[in-house]
């Protein structure tokens, strides 16, 4: 299959995305710069981290005007997987193609570390190779990843089972300590209500080899593979 | 008309200086003239303090490419046509007065060093010293320091991997940052910073040209903080959205052949970046000012020249490629414009519209006086080096716990993860070795088997007391490190801070400091490929340690035989591999000075000792022989056990060998070790690779349980020495 990375000015993880579903996953892909309006045939698209326009004005307020967006957002509609890693999650919900937003993180810090997140639910197009509850481990890296929304919107997302991941212990317990940012509900992704777009702001793209530190991210490039 | 004291004052010439441009040029300069000879004459562009003191440096080896001064950054050769460029800088005084935009800007500076070169920069480092955290406002500084570093970092997506801190007050008033980066490329993409061919077009690229930064060469980095000024627009703003856009198109750049030469605007902006790269081509330049995109009206030529605006960089592109040159900014919406041309007259002609503002020889511009000096040895040294320990009271056995939490806690050994956690350390896809985990960074090199590390180390402490012995230390411990790690030392770049060069002790330190390093470059096959000098670190007539800080970069040649820091598994037996050291290892160390409020004692050091402990570690842990290795630093043999069960999550008994005072065998930092952990079956095997290398071999315990136990002396739950080490700073 054909992954599609999208590059906006000021991103960066889009070489380790590539890296990730090209050089470990062995599949296709392309970048495709954020002027772009053609998706080039590809069968996932993903937003990767970074700081689009240099987060200026508000994270991802700028790049969901990007030409390219527009093109996201008729492939998102007729359910192809749509995937947001980081500064990708917050240019989703920026577009409203997911709900909420990513607020600075309740510390007003920087955090890059390990996380363990417990998936709750295996049978998105992201998730589908993971075991019921599986721990994932996977690291953060962001200024603003704590998740915000209305209540209703909250209600919305755990009565929908909408909430693909979410911060815990590596025993899959849901923690205040375990929360890194103080995301609510300790929110790590979510995916829309037809389950073909995630936003999540852990990095699967750098946990995908043992010389790593772990090869979870794969669990998430594999469980795309497999639904196409 | 001659330059009134004022003028000579504010962009730090002195008056012989003035007279020697005088009989140059065989007429007053002109003002923008002056300028540029004060910018590119002054400490930080010139090193004329320095210069002759820098070629005592080794800078040849095998893997050498480019040697310092030779281009932006100095380059290594690790084989299969990849090469690795690197380099550290100071950028002290501005951030001092403006912390997070101060060290932001030291990080894109040094950054643009970097991606100059065609080099794709892919790790930062750094080295940090404050005052004591009791002061507001040092950790004031420290958090602006830190928030600088983790802002543009972060924002450019390139890892920053590891790093030091050390707090004295001595740095109170004149606090050390000094970033770090290497870059990664093929050795055919590698760009000169250089001017040549006549007729060929001079670019500049990147942010508009505002008043900020107006003489940081001069005024800020070359002289002291006696007077009270007003420095704050002396400092830069960066943009770090900018610098990485200009990351990508000069590293696209580089690989079309549309250009002869690529050099950022650093210190002295505009004029340093022309004059350099001109000089380095043997060519002239015509520049014409009116022709540079400003932020601000009314500007100057002379302050055109010399604003240090971050964010822009000067292409020096061939002739009949600059609309394609333009086409590729345009596209990653950067703004470019045509200001000059290359020339063959070796003049440097500087236009204000249809004026000629400046006229000078490239060469005379470039090449300030070199001073030299033959200082004295000051005679406060002989009672600082002398340790008398009669008077200081041994520690009683059942105080080395108590004491060893207190040093595990103190903010010179504290964990830094409240630091390093706010820099992204693992984007690029390349850390194998996560801060806090080894006395070194490990990052691999995609699509090959190999790894390198990269550490920073120094210890302003030991140069005090013993200037030689400390820049001595500088190079070894560096090297210590990345032999734990498992890496091949293969190069250093060096970041010189001291105080007033114009004072003898402070010319006498750095003196014996570069001999000092020098000579363990020497002995450890680690050549100077690239450094800076930072002079003037002292407020009001005190002087900062002499800091002499080394970044080291060695080669693993396979990435799966590294080794880290932490205790791995129950019943693994823990050596001590080194001489354990006598009383005089506690001079200088971190206990007499935490315990006893005492700084003196002068460290020793054989370096022959230091090389054949490397060589027994890179080999042991190249066969996979040993589960962990740690180097014995500051705090010593407790404190480096101590930290082995934190990294490890794990317990440890055993027993310390017994001579001589109590307070030595613990926490005295006698050079030249580390603890290291094998399994069971092969004790042997490790033993006699020990004696093969002369390295004494010391059986200490072995690794187990949840509590840290030296028989007699400790018996701690190792959570006890988690809390007392997170809780530092």
């Amino acid at each position: 299959m054909k992954f599609g990375i999208v590059v906006f000015p000021g991103t960066w993880s889009d070489r380790d995305c590539y890296y990730s579903v090209h050089n470990i996953c062995g599949q296709d892909a392309v970048y495709i710069w954020h002027k772009e309006t053609d998706l080039a045939g590809c069968d996932c698209i993903i937003l990767p981290g970074g700081f689009s326009y240099g987060d200026y004005l508000r994270t991802g307020a700028i790049a969901r005007f990007s030409p390219v967006m527009e093109a996201v957002a008729d492939f998102s509609k007729k359910g192809r997987p749509v995937i947001g890693i980081c500064n990708g999650f917050q240019v989703l919900c920026e577009a409203n193609l997911l709900p909420g937003v990513l607020r600075q993180n309740e510390h007003l810090q920087y955090r890059c570390q390990w996380t363990y997140l417990k998936t709750e639910n295996s049978s998105t197009p992201f998730t589908n190779k993971c075991k019921k509850g599986q721990v994932l481990k996977i690291p953060i890296s962001h200024y603003e990843g704590r998740y915000y929304a209305s209540d209703d919107v909250i209600k919305g997302l755990e009565d929908g089972g909408l909430v693909a991941f979410r911060y815990g212990t590596p025993g899959g317990e849901i923690t205040t300590a375990a929360n890194p940012n103080g995301a609510l509900n300790n929110i790590a992704g979510i995916v829309n209500k037809k389950g073909n777009v995630l936003g999540m702001m852990p990095h699967p793209e750098r946990s995908c080899e043992d010389i790593l530190g772990s090869i979870d991210g794969n669990i998430i490039w594999e469980s795309i593979i497999a639904s196409i | 008309m001659p330059a009134s004291k004022e003028q000579l004052e504010e962009i730090a010439l002195s008056r012989k200086e003035y007279n020697l441009i005088v009989s140059k040029l065989g007429r007053e300069p002109t003002e923008v003239e002056l300028g540029m000879f004060g910018s590119l004459w002054s400490e930080h562009c010139g090193y004329k303090h320095s210069k002759a003191l820098l070629k005592r440096f080794p800078t040849s080896g095998k893997y050498v490419l480019i040697k310092p001064g030779e281009e932006n950054a100095g380059v290594i050769d690790i084989g299969d046509g990849q090469v690795i460029g690197f380099k550290i800088e100071s950028h002290n005084h501005p951030s001092y007065i403006e912390p997070y935009q101060g060290a932001a800007t030291g990080v894109g500076g040094i950054v643009r060093d970097i991606f100059t070169m065609g080099l794709r920069p892919i790790a930062l480092a750094n080295s940090l010293r404050f005052g004591p955290m009791s002061d507001p406002h040092n950790r004031y500084l420290m958090g602006g320091v830190v928030g600088g570093i983790a802002g543009y970092g972060n924002c450019l997506g390139i890892a920053d991997v590891c790093g030091e801190i050390y707090f004295d007050q001595c740095y109170s008033g004149n606090p050390l940052v000094n970033a770090l980066c290497l870059g990664i490329g093929r050795r055919e993409d590698l760009t000169r910073a250089r001017a040549s061919g006549a007729g060929n077009l001079v670019m500049l690229v990147g942010a508009d040209t505002g008043r900020d930064g107006l003489h940081g060469a001069s005024g800020l980095a070359s002289r002291t903080f006696e007077e009270q000024r007003e420095l704050r627009s002396a400092v830069q703003v960066g943009n770090p959205f900018m610098e990485k856009l200009l990351i990508e198109a000069c590293l696209e750049l580089t690989r079309t052949g549309w250009i002869v030469g690529l050099q950022d605007c650093g210190a002295a902006g505009l004029t340093s970046a022309a004059i350099e790269a001109a000089d380095k081509g043997d060519s002239g330049l015509d520049i014409d000012v009116a022709k540079v995109p400003r932020r601000e009206k009314g500007m100057t030529p002379y302050e055109v020249m010399l604003s240090e605006s971050q964010e822009r960089m000067v292409v020096i592109v061939k002739k009949g490629y600059e609309d394609r040159v333009r086409d590729l900014f345009d596209r990653w919406g950067l703004h470019s414009d045509i200001i000059g041309k290359v020339t063959d007259d070796g003049m440097a002609t500087i236009r204000d519209g249809g004026k000629v503002v400046a006229h000078a020889p490239v060469k005379y511009l470039n090449n300030p006086p070199v001073y030299r000096f033959r200082p004295k040895r000051p005679a406060w040294l002989d009672d600082l080096q002398e340790l008398n320990l009669k008077r200081i009271n041994d520690i009683m056995p059942g105080d080395a716990g108590k004491i060893l939490l207190r040093l595990l806690a103190a903010p010179n050994i504290c964990s830094k993860r409240q630091v390093f956690r706010q820099y992204d350390h693992q984007v690029g896809n390349n850390s194998v070795v996560l801060p806090g985990d080894g006395d070194a960074a490990v990052l691999r090199i995609q699509e090959t088997t190999k790894a390198y590390t990269l550490v920073t180390d120094g210890n302003g402490r030991y140069c005090y007391v013993n200037p030689l012995v400390g820049g001595v230390i500088a190079v070894a411990e560096a090297a210590r490190n990345t032999a734990c790690m498992g890496a091949r030392p293969m190069a250093i770049t060096n970041c010189l801070n001291f105080g007033n060069p114009e004072r003898n002790d402070v010319m006498y330190q750095m003196h014996q400091c570069i001999l000092g390093m020098s000579q363990a470059c020497r002995k450890l096959k680690t050549p100077v490929v690239s450094g800076n000098v930072s002079l003037y670190n002292e407020t009001r007539g005190v002087a900062i340690f002499p800091t002499p800080v080394v970044g080291m970069v060695g080669l693993i040649k396979d990435v799966k035989r590294h080794c880290t820091a932490g205790f791995k598994s129950e019943g693994d037996a823990v050596f001590l591999l080194g001489d354990p050291g006598d009383e005089q290892a506690l001079g200088s160390s971190e206990y007499l000075e935490l315990i006893h409020g005492v700084v003196r004692g002068t460290q020793t050091i054989d370096l022959r000792t230091e090389k054949n402990l490397h060589d027994l570690l890179i080999k042991a842990i190249d066969r996979g022989l040993l589960r962990s290795a740690h180097d014995c630093s500051d705090g010593g043999l407790a404190v480096t056990l101590a930290e082995s069960c934190i990294i490890g999550g794990i317990g440890f008994k055993g027993d310390l060998p017994a001579r001589g005072r109590l307070d030595s065998m613990l926490f005295g930092e006698a050079q030249s070790r580390a603890v290291v952990s094998v399994s069971p079956g092969t004790v042997r095997k490790l033993e006699e690779m020990a004696f093969k290398h002369r390295v004494p071999v010391t059986r200490l315990g072995t690794v187990g349980g949840g509590r840290f136990i030296l028989r007699g002396l400790a018996d701690l739950p190792v959570n006890d020495l988690v809390k007392a080490w997170s809780s530092g700073i």
